[in-house]
């Protein structure tokens, strides 16, 4: 019992640790992101007062990095809430670390995702008529609809879970931090002291929220295919597309979420809680969606190439041979076979080849979002010379600065926001230390561990 | 009731107890599952009035009464009050691509100096496409006014609607620029005002209208208009006007009846005996644009000769500081 004691102390030292000290590389950090987010605001700034022209987008490849950008974040939004709902649904115990930080990246991503349309529209001060005017036809709506839903889906699956935590953030830090903090921490614990009954409702609600998740976000990332599905482009023209979309989203949302606990693990010492077991487990994950979207390019390239049906050709010259046959093939080697040869390979199958292979698949599913769009529209229709895209300074600058917002958010979140479900790792510890001692064998745990050896 | 010894393991395994007696607990927490649920109920509650939103919004005033945008002029009527359904025919016989004038393609010139429109559109654009035996043909595409448009299914705010005249319009002052029905259009015929257009200082006179799109704005959606608010003063659109050989017939399908200026056809007849054909029309967009196939053989093209002039648009020189951008 002791020992027991000790452990949870430790871990709500560490859980407490970003709150309590900040040293100046964290300051460094975020003067940094602010500067780039500042250089995007100017850019943007710029794009307001000349139009779109600022872009290199025009009338024959009429969305571009932005729309790209916008499927990516929406993508890597997966990360969490999908994972983390599929995780506790299949109850699998390893999770316990990992799920706050993969509900974190989820609404922020869809915030940073969302601003990208907004940044795409070429008469943002009329965003409003979506409200006013809003058609239920139209594919746009379904995505402001499911975009919607989702983040205020994925809030509440992180807020509830947190609960107990912001209750003993309230316990540990009352009367020692700042005003604000206080007020936070008490507003948002919502009187949480821990009764049966309160756990009861806990357990109750997670319960619910895990399961209604996920149809929601698989319906997000469908109707964000449906964007480009619903159009007569060739490229785009597969009912296949939903399904490659969403499998497509999870795979780089596995993929950020290990970068994004490598980062964090670095920076507040949380080595004891996400071990080598976590990178494993979820590269192995990451792994086998890389070997679904293998099988998803297979039957897309299949079922249109066979037939080569107008504009198909040109389509499959210029991915796998002309303009963008470079960045296309280290998507499909770096990004769909080289996290399974990592996870194949005893000697890369650790923190480092998986962090590696998770980088690989983050950069590569940003181009694979950026070909789709781009090589889709550049299909001619009509008997003109193929156009050509490349996006200007202003558009680096905004993915530059969507990203630094990405990563503030982040930053910001570990900073109020404790990023260990500690009392769910504690409950789980618990449960551990409890079954070895053949009181509570929880089956969960050592089949797993089994499969990984 | 053992729940707070399970509560150790697994918070899903809480569920397992739903069939236990009634709970006794009824001690005052502030969060009991009750109170919950009713959060979560009225949560949801609150998302059920999102569809009627837009009808709230134009009751109270904050939008216009009416969803659909204005069209610019009521449809015109046959005599036995029929709405009259305008169409094209674009016999390709008599295009030449306009090689012979030595000028830009005279439709697409007449165009855009009628419309002002923005420097690098061609709302009529000649596409100088392949003809199965080798050589070439001229075809002049105008926004083919589909009845089965998809650029006005996918419009998430109907700024771009079909008329009661059969015609495919977009109201510039309700577009917001998200460019869906580019993407959708399978003819390529939409384009964007990618920044500010230069505009001629006469244009910045008209009163503006779905109908002719002047002036062009920042930020929208424009496409060719089919010259409704001209068929109905009794004129012909201004390519019609301004093709050389009377390639372009423009008229009403519900009368069944189209000219070029010159002649007068009547159009089920004329289509047909003609073997008239559309656009993809294996798309089953079903558009009120229709060609005679040709290559300009009626006015002394040889389908071997091909290319086209270069293009350079009339107003250009006037509009003062006129900064534009390319296709």
């Amino acid at each position: 019992m002791e020992a027991l004691n000790d452990w949870e102390r430790r871990l709500e030292e560490t859980a407490l640790a970003p709150i309590r000290r900040t040293g100046p590389r964290f300051w460094a950090v975020v003067a940094f992101l602010l500067a780039v987010i500042g250089w995007g605001a100017y850019a943007y700034s710029v794009q307001l007062r000349d139009g779109l022209v600022v872009t290199g987008m025009r009338d024959r490849i009429s969305w571009g990095l932005y729309i790209a950008t916008f499927v990516f974040f929406i993508g890597i939004s997966h990360a969490g809430t999908l994972i983390s709902a599929i995780l506790r649904v299949s109850q699998a115990r390893w999770r316990t670390p990992v799920t706050r930080m993969a509900e974190f990246v989820t609404v922020v991503a869809l915030v940073c995702g969302a601003s990208y349309v907004i940044i795409d529209l070429g008469r943002p001060d009329r965003l409003l008529n979506v409200v006013i005017y809003g058609r239920w036809q139209s594919p746009i709506i379904w995505d402001v609809l499911a975009i919607t839903t989702y983040l205020t889906g994925s809030i509440t699956y992180l807020f509830v879970p947190m609960i107990p935590d912001l209750a003993l953030f309230r316990d540990r830090l009352g009367g020692r931090t700042s005003r604000w903090r206080g007020w936070l921490y008490r507003t948002l614990a919502i009187g949480w002291n821990g009764n049966a009954a309160q756990r009861r409702s806990l357990a109750s609600a997670i319960g619910v929220l895990m399961i209604l998740i996920i149809p929601i976000a698989v319906s997000v990332h469908t109707v964000v295919s449906w964007i480009f599905a619903m159009t007569m482009r060739v490229p785009w023209d597969s009912a296949l597309f939903g399904a490659f979309f969403v499998a497509g989203a999870i795979f780089s949302g596995i993929a950020i979420l290990i970068v994004v606990m490598a980062i964090l693990r670095r920076a507040y010492h949380l080595e004891e809680y996400l071990t080598e077991k976590h990178f494993v487990y979820l590269g192995l994950l990451l792994a086998t969606f890389a070997a679904i979207m293998i099988y998803a390019n297979i039957s897309e390239f299949m079922t249109h190439g066979y037939k080569l049906r107008e504009g198909v050709e040109f389509h499959f010259r210029q991915l796998f041979l002309a303009e963008f046959a470079p960045l296309f093939w280290f998507y499909l080697l770096g990004g769909l076979i080289a996290p399974i040869v990592i996870a194949l390979l005893p000697a890369t199958r650790n923190v480092r080849g998986f962090v590696a292979a998770a980088a690989l698949v983050t950069v590569a599913m940003w181009i694979e979002r950026y070909f789709i769009v781009v090589t889709g529209l550049r299909v001619p229709l009509m008997p003109y010379e193929p156009a050509s895209y490349a996006p200007t300074w202003v558009e680096w600058s905004l993915l530059a600065a969507g990203l630094a917002l990405f990563a503030l958010l982040i930053t910001v979140f570990t900073k109020v926001f404790p990023i260990i479900a500690v009392w769910e790792v504690a409950e789980d510890h618990e449960a551990t230390v409890a079954g070895s001692g053949t009181v509570q064998p929880a089956p969960e745990t050592p089949k797993l561990a089994g499969e990984v050896g | 009731m053992d729940d707070d010894t399970v509560m150790g393991a697994a918070p899903g395994q809480d569920r397992e107890c739903a069939d236990a007696p009634p709970r006794p607990v009824m001690d005052g927490s502030r969060f009991d599952r009750r109170r919950f649920l009713r959060v979560l109920g009225l949560g949801s509650l609150a998302v059920v009035p999102l569809p009627v939103l837009p009808q709230l919004l134009r009751q109270a005033g904050l939008a216009e009464a009416r969803p659909e945008p204005p069209h610019g002029g009521d449809a015109a009527h046959t005599r036995d009050g029929r709405i009259r359904q305008w169409t094209m025919i674009i016999d390709l016989r008599s295009c030449d691509g306009c090689q012979s004038t030595g000028k830009p393609p005279r439709c697409t010139a007449a165009c855009i100096e009628g419309h002002f429109a923005p420097e690098p559109m061609e709302w009529v654009e000649v596409y100088e496409g392949e003809l199965p035996g080798g050589g070439t043909q001229f075809v002049p595409t105008p926004c083919q006014q589909c009845e089965n448009p998809p650029c006005v299914n996918v419009c998430p705010v109907g700024a771009t609607f079909s008329t009661p005249e059969g015609t495919v319009l977009i109201d510039q002052e309700r577009c917001i620029g998200c460019r869906i029905c580019m993407a959708a259009c399978p003819y390529d015929r939409r384009f964007f005002n990618w920044g500010n257009a230069p505009i001629p200082p006469e244009a910045l006179l008209a009163d503006y209208s779905a109908e002719h799109q002047i002036p062009a704005k920042k930020g929208t959606v424009m496409k060719c208009d089919f010259c409704p608010d001209m068929a109905r003063a009794g004129t012909l659109p201004y390519c019609a006007q301004g093709c050389p050989n009377g390639a372009i017939y423009y008229g009403d399908l519900e009368e069944d009846i189209a000219t070029n200026g010159t002649a007068l056809v009547s159009v089920s007849r004329f289509l047909s005996e003609n073997d008239a054909y559309r656009l993809k029309d294996d798309l089953g967009t079903k558009p009120r644009v229709f060609y005679i196939p040709g290559h300009g053989e009626a006015v002394g093209r040889d389908a071997f000769t091909p290319d086209r002039q270069p293009t350079e648009w009339p107003w250009m020189e006037r509009a003062e500081g006129a900064a534009t951008w390319k296709r």
